[in-house]
């Protein structure tokens, strides 16, 4: 849609979009580039899913806000040109909160490591399942602590080598699809970063979900979790996930645990739709307050604004 | 700077506890979002947040602990909102990492600390001002604040407006260092009208896109922010970044960074700091305290006069930024400043640092679990007068 005022960006006064470069390029901060990810990670391929996922959503750019704790995908916020928040390790949930909630025309996306996000962040996870908030929450899972040099994290599969467990990982993972499930979240996919397709299309469905929508991503850490493995390079990882993910749309969650180097469950396993956060407050508040009630309402004299 | 917005004025006489007087306080002054956690001596005020918020458009949200409470004031103020949160000991202990964070992106958010005994779970229903050092230092890295101490309810619902003001001058985030007794002490508030309560609006860009800058290193408050969604596309990180919003990470920038934080609220120190002071005009003998403990301080003080002994008192409303030069002012013609609060001895350091020897500095601390007798101030005051 071509603005009418012809401005040069997305116009607030016409609400439309001006031809505005939707390439991938067009969609990340390039005077930020070269980033700071390794060859063979798959961050780089999440990010370009997302990207691709805005444009095909139709959704106003300007509406959606990146959100990032800390970790090698906490830089994810800093290199997408929206709104973004660079915050603290593993309070990106709580941020994206709080912004959704101010701002309800806010689509809120929260990239998220896995030690970030089931780690040092997990109560914020399980808490804004429960709520249904209204997020979407991107979770690459490379089974490790990058940024800090490869140290075992909740979700690396019993037997792996960390640095901190050199003889092995003996603690039990968490299976993310079924903790999100059990928490409440309403949307819930699970992809590697070999399927970068359904990574877009997944990402697609969770903008446009009302809820808290939940995607995982499995992705390969070259520099850290293969090479302390033995396990090859990135090729070897996208070969590794090609032979052993199993495409099943709608799996009981249960059934989503990673074996070391096993076979993984992939697909969209949980849509269901459910009153958001939002919706409730909302509801309680109008059976209070009448049918007028409405959440930052207006002030008198912005009324009075609207009025001349 | 523009009138309160009516809605949140519950205008009129009342008879509050400060708790209470303090979400009265942020809702006249356009706090419309609150995030808080549990805490004993604080709740009070998130719960009548909570209660009022249907009326006045407001959310409340009650997070899953303290830390997911500070981290959604940030979200909810570059959302656009005027945010609020209230807490006490353990729960400022683990807000601590996300102060820096605002202080670091320069986000305006009011942070009440209704102070309890410590340290640890401590003296969970019982006084203290044992946390006005945490409050200036207790985040990692230098950084400075704004902190504000009532001393009635009143004083609550007042400094509250003033803090949001603040902050939105200053974009840092203010605190309010309550303690359980004003906290659950129940005195007529008189709420103005919303005609006669002036509020600092949020100063949000509107310029042109190309033009923005989240962050401008002068030294000085007043920079505009933006509002997610609005278009600008900001970004704001916790990394030293440069005026853009990125991560510049040079020793060079650090210095512009951190000397522009300390700055804008040391270099305009004389219009955050507000103070009372009696009788010090005379005086040989200075009586210096805070919050609850300056309502004994003053009796004590009054109590001295009869006697015959020149004692003035200094009751600090703002505590950060020190009042520096009253103090040197005062150290190089009095016989001595006693500093008087309910813990093992904080900001009587600040005294003797800015004193530097020119006075004698006495300290009359009490641990905490009750306020000071006034005999024992009286004493002081006796000691030093001599």
């Amino acid at each position: 849609m071509s603005c009418p005022s012809s401005c040069e960006t997305s116009c607030q006064s016409c609400g439309s979009e001006a031809d505005e470069d939707t390439s991938v390029a067009g969609m990340l901060r390039m005077e930020r580039m070269p980033h700071i990810w390794c060859p063979g990670c798959g961050i780089g391929s999440v990010v370009t899913s997302f990207v691709e996922a805005v444009r095909r959503s139709g959704l106003n750019r300007d509406k959606i806000a990146v959100v990032s704790g800390i970790g090698c995908t906490g830089r994810v916020a800093g290199y997408v040109d929206f709104d973004s928040i660079h915050s603290t390790h593993g309070r990106a949930i709580p941020v994206a909160t709080g912004l959704h909630l101010a701002n309800p025309d806010l689509k809120v996306v929260v990239f998220s490591g896995d030690g970030d996000l089931t780690g040092i962040g997990g109560n914020h996870f399980i808490h804004a399942a429960r709520r249904n908030m209204n997020l979407t929450v991107i979770c690459v899972n490379n089974f490790t602590y990058g940024m800090t040099g490869g140290q075992v994290t909740p979700t690396t599969p019993a037997g792996a080598n960390a640095s901190t467990t050199p003889y092995g990982n003996y603690e039990y993972p968490f299976s993310l699809p079924f903790l999100a499930d059990a928490a409440g979240a309403t949307y819930i996919a699970r992809w590697t970063s070999l399927h970068s397709r359904n990574i877009t299309q997944s990402i697609e469905e969770a903008l446009q979900h009302r809820g808290f929508s939940f995607v995982e991503v499995i992705t390969p850490c070259t520099t850290l979790y293969l090479r302390r493995n033995r396990l090859g390079d990135g090729v070897d990882t996208l070969q590794y996930y090609q032979d052993n993910s199993i495409l099943k749309h709608g799996a009981d969650t249960r059934e989503t645990a990673i074996d070391f180097q096993g076979k993984m469950l992939v697909g969209k396993f949980v849509e269901r739709q459910k009153p958001t956060y939002l919706d409730a407050v909302n509801a309680t508040c109008a059976r209070l307050i009448g049918d007028d009630y409405q959440l930052y309402g207006k002030t008198p004299p912005e009324k009075e604004a609207e009025k001349k | 700077m523009v009138n309160a917005d009516p809605k949140g004025v519950d205008a009129g006489p009342h008879f509050l506890d400060g708790d209470h007087a303090l979400a009265e306080g942020a809702l006249a002054a356009g706090c419309r979002f609150f995030a808080g956690y549990p805490i004993t001596p604080s709740t009070e005020t998130a719960e009548r947040f909570a209660e009022r918020a249907p009326e006045v458009g407001a959310l409340f949200i009650q997070m899953e602990d303290e830390l997911a409470s500070i981290a959604a004031l940030i979200g909810a103020a570059w959302g656009g909102q005027k945010v609020m949160t209230v807490t006490s000991g353990p729960g400022f202990s683990l807000m601590m990492e996300n102060i820096g964070l605002a202080v670091m992106t320069e986000t305006p958010m009011v942070i009440a600390n209704v102070q309890r005994g410590g340290p640890s779970t401590g003296l969970p229903t019982l006084t203290a001002q044992q946390d006005m050092m945490q409050v200036r230092f207790g985040s990692h890295g230098d950084y400075n604040i704004i902190a504000l101490s009532p001393d009635s309810p009143q004083e609550c619902f007042d400094l509250a407006v003033w803090a949001f003001n603040l902050s939105e001058i200053y974009r840092v985030p203010v605190f309010i260092m309550t303690d359980e007794t004003v906290g659950h002490m129940h005195e007529k508030v008189v709420i103005p009208p919303a005609d006669r309560i002036r509020i600092v609006e949020r100063n949000n860009y509107k310029g042109p896109k190309e033009d923005f800058r989240p962050y401008k290193f002068d030294c000085q408050g007043g920079h505009p922010m933006a509002r997610a969604g609005d278009g600008y596309r900001f970004h704001i990180t916790g990394l030293t970044h440069n005026e853009r919003g990125y991560p510049a990470m040079t020793p060079e920038q650090n210095v512009k960074v951190l000397t522009h934080l300390m700055e804008k609220i040391d270099g305009n120190a004389e219009q955050i700091i507000r103070l009372e002071e009696d009788g010090l005009d005379d005086a040989d003998v200075v009586v210096v305290s805070y919050g609850i403990t300056s309502r004994i301080a003053i009796r004590a003080v009054h109590e001295a006069r009869e006697l015959g002994l020149k004692v003035g008192a200094l009751r600090l409303i703002t505590v950060w930024p020190f009042c520096e030069a009253r103090i040197r002012e005062l150290a190089s013609r009095v016989k001595a400043i006693i500093v008087v609060e309910i813990n093992y001895g904080q900001m009587v350091r600040e005294a003797e640092r800015c004193v530097a020897g020119r006075c004698r500095v006495v300290s009359v601390n009490h641990c905490g679990g009750a306020v000071h007798d006034p005999k024992v101030i009286v004493g002081a005051i006796k000691e030093a007068a001599l």
